[in-house]
């Protein structure tokens, strides 16, 4: 039995409702807990004041510079006493979840009774870093349930100028829009990054993000340093059977009005099966017995969309791979960036594709490591130095398929243009 | 003396083989299509012709260890021992039989974990720590989250949405929570109030010069002591240099408000993908529950819920419809404050004839 809770008005607010309350989930822990009896007194005594009181300090465990996110109290008497002394500190501990988050239950109670012995008990699954977060902990006993986590098997994600946890999706373990093994690339990139992970050294935080496909559900053009989106070089694949099946169901207008008029390069038509073009670009599923569906796919993106409402009529193609976009991050310092493409198709069929683009990926850290401002993004650095500047830097190819549009003004000094002309020329020729 | 023998790490980053429910591990990159039999289940089939059912269900994110353990419990006893997270913290069951689907979701409801969150319906809503555990916030999350989503559970559990909808809330302009359909984040209207008496042992004065994105903050001496101070004519209320300076105090419980943002979309499908965009502010950070920012979030569901096409996210919809029109029918005022002043702010400007009336 703990300590008589304190009183919390506001927060026996958040326990009304259908949602699930973690409230609720905090007053449970509070019964066996004084340390989680004074986080509800903290927390209401944010709520009442509107402001927050934890600041942050030096925590970590031995051999590793990061990973351990400290918290101090800053509510005190005048004496500079903690109010809730037994929840003077409340430090959280980031630990790598298995790419995907698959668990067994096993490995959950694991955590859950680590975290009842040394911690507040209280885990977020998952953290907006893609990290297990598990929330309040003495300085005391960060080594201890670390110690025990470690034990199975698992390690502390990133904190601070890093490279930080990665996240991939669901991907080929469930998904058929899958265009290589985001769990792989994602458990490859961060065992080649571990040292940089634990011990901070870089210029600012650097994120790998893998979704399987256009749909980017890991968010990862918007918000990691390098992203890898699937895709594929080849003809969307088709499947009569599933193509018929899905305009029976769904008919003429739903097929014009939410598949080709939502295609944003104009690439399908409804033509008569029998006029179908032939060329090895262009790719058809059957909507009945007399028409098709004509898929141009040197005018595809590759968007997705045609693929979601039709899910298995149309499906990736066959020359899997991905796309490289580096840069995306949120509005500090100098307003959000997008990712923007630096590879265009990178093939991840093979074990050797899996471990170029770990070298690859090791080129930018490089690059970034010597060659971004102190808390500078690689969006931010991009910006700064110029695309080009950058690609040079880390020895890649241009390619029209990296900008919107050539440049709008002439200020640029192009006294090398034969060269670089010559140079394009021989490669063709080479290629030829 | 003898140094306390302390535990080398081991440093490996585990691979997901052995997490993997079976007919995962078996139809690893051989699936073949999928469909929703219901809200909250995903039915997928492979080239082999196995198929599996997953269940989704919404869970508070911060969860208590009674919780997790009572969400493994189900998953032993209704399912096959074997759970997924997803970007939004809902749980995903997944189960080889389909006859297992609606015993585990009426068990998953007993215990009060809405099934949904798939499709088109308005999934959970992704936050940060708030007041909690950061030590910058603004605002709560877990908090503010906890109230939208008893306005929109509902909405988590039907998939009546032209689109899906993913939402964001943030307790800083650093935006944690990330680009959404709807995103709400704090938008701070005053300058740092500064405690001169501890910038000079706590701030490193230069990283904090240097973190201001309009350089309105300079050294300076106050009472005689190394202190910083800022041009309030410049300064933007962004909070940058809290962080790195924590007595250049930006939270205010009046003047922190909260903005809401709409048409962020990750996806490429359709359209590129867009940042989100500011279409209110001024809103009180009213604890516990916020109505007034529940009451904004949700006039804006329900205007695109019932003028967006098929297929149309935020983004497509008010591209179609153009922004003098959302602002009509969402009731919103478009201030001067939306017009964007900040690098590259010309490309948001209409450079145009095209005008809607």
């Amino acid at each position: 039995m703990a300590k008589q809770p304190h009183a919390t008005p506001m927060l026996d607010q958040l326990e009304t409702g259908p949602w699930p309350s973690f409230v609720t989930g905090l007053k449970r822990l509070a019964k066996d807990k004084d340390y989680v009896v004074d986080l509800l007194g903290h927390l209401e005594h944010s709520y009442t004041t509107r402001k927050g009181y934890w600041k942050g300090g030096t925590v970590g465990v031995f051999g590793y510079g990061g990973g351990v996110i400290p918290r101090f109290t800053e509510i005190k008497n005048e004496k500079g006493e903690p109010t809730f002394k037994d929840a003077a500190e409340f430090h959280t501990i980031r630990i790598m979840p298995p790419p995907g988050m698959h668990y067994d239950t096993d490995t959950l109670r694991k955590f859950c009774d680590i975290w009842e012995k040394h911690g507040s008990g209280l885990i977020a699954l998952h953290g907006q870093s893609g990290d297990i977060m598990l929330q309040g902990c003495t300085t005391e006993n960060v080594q201890k349930a670390w110690d025990e986590i470690n034990e199975m098997g698992f390690d502390m994600g990133g904190a601070g100028p890093a490279v930080r946890t990665a996240m991939s999706c669901v991907g080929a373990a469930r998904c058929e829009q899958s265009c290589y093994d985001e769990a792989q690339a994602h458990q490859k990139i961060v065992n080649q990054f571990l040292d940089d992970i634990h011990r901070p050294a870089l210029p600012y935080k650097f994120k790998f993000k893998f979704s399987g496909c256009g749909n980017d559900c890991m968010n990862a053009i918007q918000r990691a340093d390098m992203a890898v989106i699937g895709t594929w070089r080849d003809n969307i694949k088709t499947d009569d059977a599933l193509g018929k099946k899905w305009f029976a169901k769904h008919g003429m207008n739903e097929l014009v009005n939410d598949v080709i008029g939502m295609c944003p390069t104009r690439a399908l038509q409804i033509k008569d099966t029998k006029d179908v073009r032939k060329d090895a670009h262009v790719s058809a599923v059957a909507l009945n017995d007399s028409q098709s569906l004509e898929i141009d796919n040197k005018d595809c993106v590759r968007c997705m969309h045609c693929l979601n409402v039709m899910t298995g009529a149309l499906n990736v193609g066959n020359d899997k791979g991905a796309t490289i976009l580096v840069g995306g991050h949120s509005h500090l310092k100098i307003g959000a960036t997008m990712g923007t493409v630096v590879v265009p198709f990178i093939s991840l069929k093979k074990d050797e594709d899996y471990e170029q683009l770990v070298e690859l990926a090791q080129t930018m850290i490089d690059f970034f490591a010597e060659n971004a401002l102190e808390h500078e993004r690689t969006g931010e650095m991009i910006e700064r130095i110029g695309l080009v500047n950058f690609l040079e830097g880390v020895g890649l190819e241009v390619d029209a398929n990296m900008v919107t549009n050539p440049r709008m003004n002439p200020y640029v000094r192009t006294d090398g243009w034969d060269e670089e002309v010559a140079k394009i020329n021989a490669k063709k020729k080479a290629a030829a | 003396m003898a140094q306390p023998q302390m535990r080398k790490p081991v440093e490996y980053f585990l691979d997901n083989k052995k997490y993997l429910h079976p007919k995962f591990a078996a139809n690893y990159g051989n699936w073949k299509t999928h469909d929703r039999p219901r809200p909250g289940v995903l039915h997928h089939i492979s080239n082999t012709g196995d198929q599996v059912w997953s269940v989704r269900a919404g869970t508070q994110r911060q969860m208590d260890v009674h919780t997790i353990r009572l969400l493994c419990d189900i998953a032993d006893k209704f399912a096959e021992g074997r759970v997924r997270f997803t970007i939004r913290s809902n749980i995903e069951y997944i189960l080889s039989e389909e006859s297992k689907v609606a015993p585990l979701i009426a068990e998953l409801e007993k215990n009060g974990f809405p099934v949904g969150g798939t499709g088109n319906s308005v999934s959970m809503v992704a936050h940060t720590q708030g007041w909690l555990h950061c030590d910058i916030p603004g605002t709560d999350a877990s908090g503010v989250v906890k109230s939208m989503m008893d306005v929109l559970y509902d909405e988590f559990k039907n998939e009546d949405m032209p689109n899906r909808v993913r939402l964001s809330t943030s307790c800083c302009e650093i935006n944690c929570g990330g680009q959404a359909d709807i995103a709400v984040i704090i938008q701070h209207t005053k300058p740092p109030k500064i405690n001169h008496d501890l910038v000079a042992n706590v701030c490193e004065r230069p990283a904090v010069v240097a973190r201001c994105p309009v350089a309105a903050i300079r050294p300076a001496l106050v009472n005689g002591k190394p202190s910083l101070e800022v041009d309030e004519k410049k300064c933007i209320c962004c909070g940058a240099c809290y962080p790195p300076c924590p007595p250049m105090q930006i939270n205010d419980p009046e003047h922190s408000k909260l903005a809401i943002w709409v048409g962020g979309k990750n996806s490429n499908a359709r359209s590129k993908p867009t940042f989100h965009k500011m279409v209110a502010s001024g809103l009180p950070n009213n604890a516990p529950r916020w109505p007034e920012v529940n009451e904004v979030v949700k006039r804006i569901l329900m205007a695109y819920k019932a003028d967006a096409r098929p297929w149309e996210r935020m983004a497509d919809w008010i591209d179609r419809i153009g922004w003098p029109r959302f602002f009509e029918k969402t009731d919103l005022p478009f201030t001067k404050y939306m017009i964007d002043d900040w690098r590259g702010s010309r490309y948001n400007l209409n450079a145009s004839a095209h005008v809607r009336f």
